[in-house]
Parts: structure tokens; sequence; C-alpha cells
């Protein structure tokens, strides 16, 4: 890091004769080395080419992009990386190069105040450019929060909880049925409190896991049940948090069928980092199978269980299909009338 | 931290243990308290500013010398509070260090963490709420009424200005967080719900609170947390400016936009704390307004780099300790506040909100870069404060470990963040997209243990240098402003009689036909400068 370029020396040598006479001037002997020089603007050089360097290689860079959304924001994203990036490599240099081109060699500084001209040039550039690049940036804010979803998007309503996701469908009714914190109730299947008696709530489901049909819009109604979590699945570049006492409603189309993650990204206690389940964006047909209500009584829900372990394993389900069949929980969600609260066995540990 | 980061649920050598999530979380938690609060808030302000401001402006002492040794002894017991909070039977509070409600305000059904170890967190904060209004009244009053003769607010040294203007920031924002925190604690003793909405359950447990909203925190916890971010930099700024005109033998550049960048800085720094709430829930049209205002903070901070830039143009820069750590700090200034333009603007927040993009860039704009500020102002104030020198040699072994290795820490942060590696994990190994991370975690660690490392040497020096440096002249750096004028150290009252008139702005260095290369504010000999 602090070598030196050989031709460095020869500036040394050429400035020698200059130091010698100004030195009646100059009072105290320069302690500006050349060394040093050399090394700062070495150094300050070497962090361009690093950041550079990461941002080539792309090896730690956003996951793959599935949403609608996704695109807008990685173009915001790489327009402002462009400036900023300009402006640092561009600092960074400029800050090396002063300090060697100016490294005391005896003789006097200039003596100036500054210069009022630069000083409002500089400010109005930077200005506009910030200002500009945040207005440029709304565009695709406005798109996830300024306008609601379309009519007929899918509604899901996720509730985080210590240290669980839940997701839940409406059904075919398209109404999510009523719930009361009193009703809830982990050990019986209903960890949010559905009220069985009203007849929307019937055919809502209610899984640990979230599965999205592709390309279809989907809105989420975002709520917590104790603590502020926060909803972020990086392939979708969308991360909301979840509010107690809000309901706060995001929307996005998954373009790619595939597996992916949730995790949850606000600290909200021990097990905020083990907060993970899995983010499905499957085909129109996989969703209905997955999420499709259906009566179920107690005498047939083994084999129920069975066939649809069946189907998640052909889906390709994130959980293992033996999980899926757990007897445990069949048992929990038999006891509902008809609401089925599937839980694999990985995801309640 | 560091270690089980890079090597999760690994013993840690020398300690025999697996960290627990709870310890990790603790150790977070209090990291982030005692750096921001007992350290960046402290140091530079009641520290340096306590030493320095009143010599600078040409007073005896500050206006007010014993409500200075009380805000000084009520920090002291707010820390001790503090810390017992590591040894009470419930634990050290891991909810971080902004404390989000509920889960702050619940209490021990939230979980581990959240008893009584939390309540002496927010006590402490209290009575330190308590510390800085005392501190931030007496400079503000010393500034403005203790000046001396000739010392007109133009004149006055940039350290001053960003003392005084810090002082004003503290005054707002630290009243503020005393309500918050009066608030929050009746939220967890006295049963009220300020932040607590109906309807919570907790572990299968109605949770008996109603009507309060958990983003009112984040509101009032903001309000004082921006501003709290320039309270910590703007002292570091000022030292900065102060020894860049120093070892550049060169006014500072634009020293009038350098006051008004100030004070546009603090101003601005009121109304912007909404970028930490993109992801909150709040009305996403606010965001908006937030995000406009929050980029206009890269202007006045774009006309402090640019003047630094300035000062070194044409200049004759010095390389001494103290230089090379400003110089370092804009450069550092550059690389943290750069990245704020991507957390301005809430769509491209939104991927990178509480990852470690965050963590780099607030660390480098206002942890490392303060603390170099603080190393700076140590290197330059020392043969004032003790009466000799450091060693130079020490001084930049330290450096240049410490520069390197800070980037080496921080640098990488920003492309973990991109991949969306979040804070405040204890262990991140079951994430499938997190799984490319393993080698920079490695590799920050290890940068990590040599910087800490380094930082010996830094405390060898200071220790040894008390000791035995070399006896310090008076004017050892040949400074222009006042505090260079008085023995080293300073006698009790600082001019040991009536303070002396001044004839000069702060930076007037290599004036035309003058012998020495810088004229002291007090030299009524020589006709200089504009102000």
């Amino acid at each position: 890091m602090t070598r030196i370029a050989p031709k460095k020396i020869g500036i040394q040598a050429r400035n020698r004769h200059l130091r010698r006479g100004l030195s009646v001037a100059n009072q105290s002997k320069p302690s500006g080395g050349l060394l040093t020089a050399s090394a700062l603007a070495v150094f300050y050089s070497l962090l361009a080419v690093a950041g550079i360097w990461f941002v080539a290689t792309q090896k730690w860079w956003f996951p793959e992009s599935i949403s609608n959304i996704a695109p807008k924001i990685d173009a915001q994203f790489r327009l402002t990386l462009w400036i900023s990036g300009i402006i640092f490599v561009l600092a960074q240099v400029a800050l090396g190069v002063l300090i060697f081109l100016f490294r005391d060699r005896g003789g006097k500084s200039e003596y100036s105040h500054g210069n009022n001209k630069l000083e409002i040039l500089w400010t109005s550039a930077t200005a506009v450019l910030f200002v500009g690049l945040a207005i440029l940036g709304r565009n695709a804010w406005a798109s996830l929060h300024f306008i609601g979803a379309a009519p007929g998007a899918l509604q899901v309503e996720v509730t985080g909880a210590q240290f669980e996701w839940q997701f839940r469908y409406p059904g075919l009714d398209g109404v999510f049925g009523k719930v009361d914190p009193k009703l809830i109730n982990e050990a019986a299947g209903n960890p949010l409190g559905l009220d069985l008696n009203d007849t929307a709530a019937k055919d809502d489901v209610v899984m640990p896991v979230m599965a999205v049909p592709v390309n279809r819009e989907v809105e989420v109604i975002l709520r917590s049940k104790d603590v502020i979590h926060s909803f972020f699945v990086p392939n979708l570049r969308i991360k909301q948090d979840a509010v107690p006492g809000l309901a706060i409603r995001i929307h996005f189309t998954a373009e790619k069928i595939g597996e992916y993650e949730v995790a949850c990204m606000e600290l909200c206690g021990l097990g905020h980092y083990k907060m993970r389940t899995s983010f499905t964006v499957m085909s129109a047909e996989d969703f209905q199978k997955v999420t499709k209500p259906r009566r179920v009584s107690s005498e047939d829900m083994s084999s129920a269980w069975t066939t649809k372990s069946l189907a998640f394993s052909t889906g390709g389900w994130p959980w293992s299909p033996s999980s899926w069949a757990c007897s445990c929980h069949c048992s929990c969600a038999s006891s509902l009338r008809g609401l089925r609260t599937r839980y694999p066995c990985g995801a309640r540990s | 931290m560091r270690f089980q980061l890079a090597w999760p649920s690994h013993k840690i050598p020398l300690w025999g243990q697996v960290m627990t999530p709870e310890q990790y979380l603790a150790l977070v938690t209090m990291h982030g308290t005692i750096m921001v609060f007992f350290v960046l808030t402290t140091a530079p302000q009641s520290g340096f500013g306590n030493f320095a401001l009143p010599i600078q402006i040409g007073a005896a002492d500050m206006a007010f010398p014993v409500l200075n040794m009380l805000s000084f002894w009520t920090t002291f017991v707010s820390f001790a509070v503090m810390c017992a909070a590591f040894f009470v039977e419930a634990g050290a509070p891991i909810g971080g260090w902004t404390a989000y409600a509920p889960l702050s305000a619940l209490g021990e059904i939230a979980g581990p963490g959240q008893g009584m170890g939390l309540n002496l967190w927010v006590i402490s904060l209290f009575i330190f709420c308590a510390a800085s209004l005392m501190g931030a009244l007496n400079f503000i009053v010393t500034t403005l009424d203790l000046r001396t003769r000739g010392m007109s607010l133009m004149r006055l040294p940039l350290t001053v200005w960003a003392w005084f203007v810090t002082a004003i920031l503290g005054l707002l924002a630290f009243a503020v967080l005393m309500g918050a925190c009066i608030l929050l604690l009746l939220d967890r003793l006295a049963g009220t719900s300020f932040f607590v909405p109906g309807g919570l359950v907790l572990g299968g447990k109605p949770v008996n609170h109603q009507g309060g909203s958990p983003l009112l925190w984040q509101h009032l916890f903001w309000f004082f947390g921006h501003p709290e971010v320039y309270i910590a930099i703007l002292p570091g700024m000022g030292i900065v400016s102060q020894i860049l005109s120093t070892f550049c033998r060169k006014p500072i550049f634009g020293y009038r936009a350098m006051v008004f960048a100030i004070l546009a800085i603090a101003i601005l720094s009121c109304s912007v704390w909404g970028h930490h709430m993109f992801i909150s829930g709040m009305n996403p049209y606010t965001a908006f307004v937030f995000s406009i205002l929050t980029v206009s903070i890269g202007v006045p901070s774009a006309i402090k780099t640019f003047n630094w830039l300035g000062t070194i143009w044409r200049g004759k820069v010095q390389f001494a300790t103290a230089n090379l750590f400003a110089l370092a700090f804009v450069s550092l200034f550059v690389t943290g506040g750069i990245t704020g333009i991507f957390l301005a603007q809430p769509a491209v927040d939104l991927p990178l909100h509480d990852t470690k993009f965050v963590v780099a860039h607030f660390h480098f704009v206002m942890g490392v870069a303060a603390i170099f500020g603080m190393f700076a102002g140590t290197f330059f104030w020392f043969p004032k404060m003790f009466g000799r020198t450091m060693n130079e040699t020490l001084g930049k072994i330290h450096f240049w470990i410490t520069t390197a290795g800070v980037y080496c820490v921080f640098f990488p942060m920003h492309f973990m963040g991109l991949a969306g590696d979040p804070r405040r994990y204890a262990d991140v190994t079951q994430y499938k997209f997190l799984a490319t991370l393993p080698p920079l975690n490695h590799f920050i660690t290890i940068a990590a243990f040599i910087t800490g490392a380094a930082q010996l040497i830094f405390l060898v020096n200071v220790l040894w240098s008390m000791a035995k440096g070399p006896r310090a002249e008076i004017n050892p750096w040949r400074c222009t402003t006042l505090e260079w004028t008085v023995p080293s150290p300073p006698p009790h009252d600082n001019f040991g009689g009536p303070p002396p008139a001044v004839y000069h702005g702060a930076y007037e260095y290599s004036v035309p036909g003058v012998k020495e290369d810088f004229v002291l504010q007090t030299d009524s000999r020589v006709v200089a400068g504009q102000h």
C-alpha cells in the first residue's frame, strides 16, 4: 500500500531546488512527506477501485427479481448507483490527488478565503442532482403505495407473531371471516382467532407458508398479533412492517414460478432471526389445489391429508412431504369443523 | 459479536462458550446504546467542547461551572445505571438501541431481556437526557454571552460554531427523548397504553392494553434520533475544519458557507426523521416529503466536502497525525454520506431497509467518521491539555491500521446489505438467499479484531505521552485560535487575567506580507481578513 512509483521520486528531486530557494520564507521544515502523500493518494484511489470491484463482481448482490415492482426499484437503484458511484470515485481520487499535489514542499499556501461563484455552482449542482434523483425515485414508490391493488386481486392476510407467520386466504367466497383475539387457540389450530359462527370464516384457509399464483396481482393485508414485525421477500424487493393495531396494504404481482423465502426484518424478540418461512409462486392450478377450501370430516381427515401431501410433494414444496402428513396437526384441524389450519411440523419448531 | 456472525454456534475463544441469541442481541443493544449516547454524544461535545470552547471564545470558564459539574456527574450516574442493566436477573435489554414499542413496552411477557434490564435502560436514558439538557444550555449561553471583545459570530472558530449548533440540537432533541422515556416507562410500569394498541395476544394470552400507537414511539424516538446523528458528527466537522485549515496553512475555504452549511444541516436534521420510517406503515405520501427533505441534507454536506477539498487546494498539506485523521474523516464522510442518497429514497430503501447496508452507512458516517474526528482532536489538543506531545510514530501506525481496518470492516457490509442480510440477526445460516455471505463475514471479523487490537496502540500512546511525552510549546502547531495563546496546560481561569481582545477571523494563515505564516486572532499588529 505504501509503495511509491519510481517516477514520483523524480518529482521530489525536481522540487528540491524549489524548496532550497524558498527556505527563508519557510520557517519550519516541510512535514509533508512524499511517502505519506503517495501512500494516501494510493489508498484513496484503492477505495475507488474496491468499490468498482464489488459492483463489477456482483457476487454479493440482490437476489433474482421476480415481481412487477422489482425492475422499477432495481432501475432506480442502478441510476442512484451510477450517480453516487461516480461521485464516490471522483471524490476519493480527488482527495488523494489533491493531498499528493499540494503536500508541503516549502513555500507558502495561497491566501484565499474561498470563491462565492464556486460555492453557488456546487450548491445548485448538488441540489439539482440530489432532489432530481429523489423525484425520479417517486415513480417506483408511487406504483407500490399511491395506487391500490386492482379489483379482483387475490387478497392474502399476512399476520406476524412471535416468531412465525400466518397466511390467511379468504376461500371461494373471497371474503375474510371475522376474527376475535379472544378465540385464539393455538393448540386447537386456530392461531388467528377465527369466528367459526361466521359463514365467511368457514372456508378461510390459514397456512404457515405463503403461496401465490404466478402473474396474478396479490394484495397483502399485513397485521401483527403482538409486536412489530417486518415482512420481507428479497426477490420481490418488498418490505413492509407489520404493526399491531394497523392493517397495512401492499400489492405486487409475482412473475416467476419458484420457491423463495420470507424473513422478518424488524427486531421482534429472541426468535427474530428464526422467523423464516417459504414463499412459493406456483401455477394457477397448483394454487387452486393448495388453497381450495374443502369441508373435511374427522373420518376422512387422514386420507384428505395424504392426498394433499402428495399434491404438495409434486408441487415441490419446501417442506418435506412427510411433515405435511403429520397426524397431530391433522387432528387439530379436524376439531375445527371444516377449517383447515395446516402446520407442517418443521414450521412450528 | 463479530465472532458470532462469522462462526455462529462456535465456542468463542478465551471465553469457551457458545453465544446465545439473547447474549448476541444484548450485546447489539448495549453496543448501540453505549456508543451513541455515552461515546458519540458525550466525548466530542462535553469532552472537547468543555475544554476548548471557553478558551476559543476568550472566556475564563463555561457560563455555569456548577451546572457543568452537575451535568458530568449526572451522565456518570446514567452510565452506571446503564451498566447495571447487564447484571440484573432478567438480563440486559435485547430490543436494539431503538427499543421499538410495543416490544419494549410490554415487559417480561414479551420475552427475555424485556424486564428489569430494559427498565434500567429507559431510566438511564432519562437521566442522560437531563444531563444533556443541562450541558446544552450551558454551551448555548456560554457561546452567546461570554465571547471576548472583538469575537464576533463570524470570527468564531468553526469548532465553536459546531458545538454551539450541536447544543441547540441537543436542547431540542433530548427534550423529546426525555418525554418519550417517561411515556415508555409509564407503559411498562403503570399500565398506561401510549404505545400499545388493543387486541394484542402474546404467547396465547391477551394483553391488557388498548388505544396506543406503536408508531408514536417511532416518531418520538426518531425526532430525537435523527438530530442525534448530527449531534455526533457536527463536532467532528468543526474539529476537521480547524485542523485542515491549520495543517494546510491556509484559511478555511468558504468560512461563511461552512457556517451556513452547519446551520442548514441542523435545521434540516429536525425535519427528516421520517426517513427511518419508510416501511413502518406511516402514510406513504409523507415518505416522499421526507425523501426530498433528506436528500436536501446532501447539499450542505456536499458544500462542506467541497470546501474541505478547496482548503487543500493550493495549500501545503502537512502530515501530522491529527491531519491524517482529519483527511481520512473527509474520505469517510463521503463514503458514509453518499450511501445516504440510496436510503433517502423510499423506493430504493425498500430492499435495503434494516439490512447491513444501513449498518455500513451509519457506521461510516456517524460512527467511524465521528470517532476519527475525536482521534484528530486528541492529537491536536493533547499538547494543550497535558502540556506534552503525543508520539507521532505510534500515531501514524495507529492511523494506518485503523483507516485500512475500518474500510475492510464496513465497506463490504454495503454489499451484504444488497444481498438482503438483515441487521440484528444472531445467525443467518438458515436462509438460502444469504448463502454467499460467510466468506465476507470471516473477512470482516478478522479485520475487526485487528482494528480493535490496534486501538491499544492509541491507548498506550495517550498514557505514555501523558507521563513521558516531550514537553509541548505554547503553540506547537502554529495555529491561530485563542487556546494557543495560553500556557499548556492552561491555568484554571484559562487566561490568568482578563481575556485578550480579538482582531481577526479564526483562520488567517499565509497572509501575504506577514513574516509568519499564521496570524493569531489576538495579533493587533496585522490587518488581515475580511471579517
